[in-house]
């Protein structure tokens, strides 16, 4: 079974090789691209049954004993991200190919993009600290290239700043990785659960915080998330919709691993839950004084950040699972909303609201495919939106904190709300001017398995909760990662 | 960690914040150089005391430095280099672009100053 927790590994890996040696074909590429991604997809759907049926699998690369070599650790929290996240870079990809636009401008399109999946995938599945400052450096690497290879004029200023905040928060993780092994002498995670104890606890929590900072950053939690509303609507809609579904959740993704493994906190952790209030509010107040719908839903990646770090806040296992099912649904939404936005801009030539309306009546197909979505944003049932924040409530519940879920309802309306003033700003309306462009039947058809995607992440709610109340159980118990990391035995 | 080291690494990372917080992306460039070499320091300073060889021959009983920490080091300064390129690459492009390296205003900034003054 160790083959299959490498795969999602090696399989984007070869890809981009192969992608570069067929530098010049470009129907080569291409298909060696889609046929990755559909095999990574696959591969991380089994390991989801495989993980669930016979618990986690460890790795030894090089069969280094654990705490010297590297370790890859598919446990049920890795598995799942990694499924959502495959699925989604498949349909993305799907999507990108139909556009043509995006994958013809970038020489090397397909190999970046594999690069993206493989830093993703060894981010989820990484056991160590610096494997997995590894994995953010190829994933962020491949995200700056992606970002900026077409930004120029009045663009230079926000891709620049992405990349010089994404670069000022790769050296402050390393700073801290540096600090956690001067204090314990060691990186790997299932290892430092057991010796951070003998650290003094205020150093502890100091690079604790450090952590929480760094990751936060890539996150885009309140109040380090300006460089994301900037940054992300200047680039292509497939890189946007990808960068909106998977790069931030993924920095929440090692906020919850190394939080709940290595600084645990007994009770709720009242200033998470601060940042995560402020980060809903600020995030959607944002969203409602743009007149852009990528704009609008960039502000929204930030406001729905702050109900996963709700989540983890809560320090229970119900409330960390609750924000694993948010990060799923999450990333599946994210991305199909920018896609339908990327449809919309595509078959208008603009994104302003204003400038736009009566898509409903000239495009019913779009208007379909964004309601579904807008409405799992906003927490509506029956979609996967309303499954999370209902999780998210109930643990909340669970715990007594009340304050910070009456500021997420407030979140959920005001999302709502600004779903409205796209839906009422572009898709309602008189229908005017010229003939909407004809779109290719892939670009909506990879948008629509994404919607459905994400109505079936509704329907399979229960065995999800409970598959995620397990992955969340083997963070938070006592020694439960580390006797899986190093068998039973120890 | 030596005194000395800790002490360069802050000194790096001021200089480093200063400069990335100047206009002019030559100048950024530099700054984030610097700051990445702070970082490396820092973990390289975790390693135990300085000048002693990683790889002492068998039965040795002198000093020797932890190596883990050391390759982690050639790790991070290969990663820093390829960025380095990269942003250099980017920053040419740029002024190849524009005919200055100056990186401009926050828009969103100039547009809410812009309505500010229309009012």
């Amino acid at each position: 079974m160790t083959t299959l927790a490498t795969l999602p590994l090696i399989i984007p890996l070869t890809a981009a090789a192969l992608a570069l040696i067929f530098w010049r074909k470009f129907a080569v590429q291409r298909a060696i691209g889609l046929v990755a991604a559909a095999a990574s997809a696959v591969v991380a759907v089994l390991l989801v049954i495989e993980v669930g049926d016979s618990g986690a699998i460890v790795v030894n690369v090089g069969n280094w004993p654990t705490p010297l070599g590297i370790t890859l650790v598919a446990d049920r929290l890795a598995v799942l991200l990694l499924a959502t996240s495959t699925v989604a870079l498949f349909a993305v990809l799907v999507y990108a190919v139909a556009q043509r636009s995006t994958e013809t401008e970038l020489i090397g399109f397909h190999a970046v993009y594999q690069m993206l999946g493989a830093g993703v995938a060894l981010a989820l599945l990484t056991g160590d600290l610096f494997t997995l400052f590894v994995a953010f450096e190829i994933m962020l690497t491949a995200s700056y290239v992606l970002l900026t290879h077409r930004a120029g004029g009045r663009e230079t200023r926000a891709t620049i700043s992405y990349v010089v905040i994404g670069l000022v928060a790769s050296a402050l993780l390393l700073t801290a990785i540096g600090l956690i092994y001067g204090l314990t002498g060691t990186v790997n995670i299932a290892d430092l659960t057991a010796r951070l104890d003998l650290v003094p606890d205020g150093v502890r929590a100091g690079v604790g915080w450090l952590l929480f900072l760094v990751f936060g950053i890539k996150a885009a939690i309140f109040p380090l998330f300006f460089w994301l509303p900037d940054s992300y609507p200047l680039a292509p809609t497939p890189v946007t919709a990808l960068f909106a579904g998977l790069l931030t959740k993924i920095g929440v993704y090692a906020i919850v691993r190394t939080q709940t493994l290595l600084f645990p906190s007994d009770g709720p952790a009242t200033f998470m839950l601060v940042i995560a209030g402020l980060t809903m509010i600020v995030g959607v107040l944002g969203a409602i004084a743009q007149k852009d719908i990528k704009r609008i839903l960039s502000f929204h990646i930030v406001s729905q950040i702050g109900y996963m770090i709700m989540g983890l806040g809560f320090f229970s296992i119900a409330g960390v699972a609750a924000t694993i099912v948010f990060i799923i649904h999450q990333i599946i939404v994210k991305a199909s909303l920018f896609l339908v936005g990327g449809l919309v801009e595509e078959s208008e030539g603009t994104g302003t609201i204003d400038s736009i309306q009566g898509v409903a009546h000239r495009s019913p197909m779009i208007a379909a495919l964004f309601l579904p979505a807008a409405l799992s944003l906003a927490g509506f049932p029956p979609f996967s939106g309303f499954v999370g924040k209902l999780a998210l409530i109930e643990a909340g519940f669970g715990v007594e904190e009340w304050f910070v879920v009456g500021v997420s309802l407030v979140a959920s309306v005001l999302t709502l709300f600004s779903m409205t003033k796209i839906w009422g700003g572009v898709f309602w309306g008189r229908p005017e001017g010229s003939k909407p462009k004809r779109l290719p039947s892939g670009m909506i058809g990879a948008t629509a398995a994404l919607v459905v995607v994400g109505v079936v992440i509704a329907l399979a709610a229960q065995p999800l909760i409970e598959y995620a109340e397990l992955a969340s159980a083997e963070l938070l118990t006592d020694g439960a990662y580390r006797s899986l990391v190093f068998g039973a035995g120890s | 960690m030596s005194w000395v080291i800790a002490l360069t690494a802050g000194v790096l990372f001021a200089a480093g914040v200063y400069l990335i917080l100047e206009k002019l992306l030559s100048r950024i460039i530099v700054g984030l150089g610097l700051i990445a070499h702070a970082a490396n320091l820092v973990l390289l300073g975790s390693g135990g005391k300085p000048a002693a060889p990683p790889i002492v021959e068998e039965g040795s009983t002198g000093p020797f430095s932890d190596p883990l920490e050391q390759a982690l080091v050639l790790t991070a300064i290969v990663i820093t280099f390829g960025i380095t390129a990269f942003l250099l690459a980017l920053a040419f492009r740029f002024w190849t672009d524009q005919g200055s390296d100056e990186v401009e205003d926050d828009i969103e900034d100039r547009r809410i100053a812009l309505k500010r003054d229309r009012q």
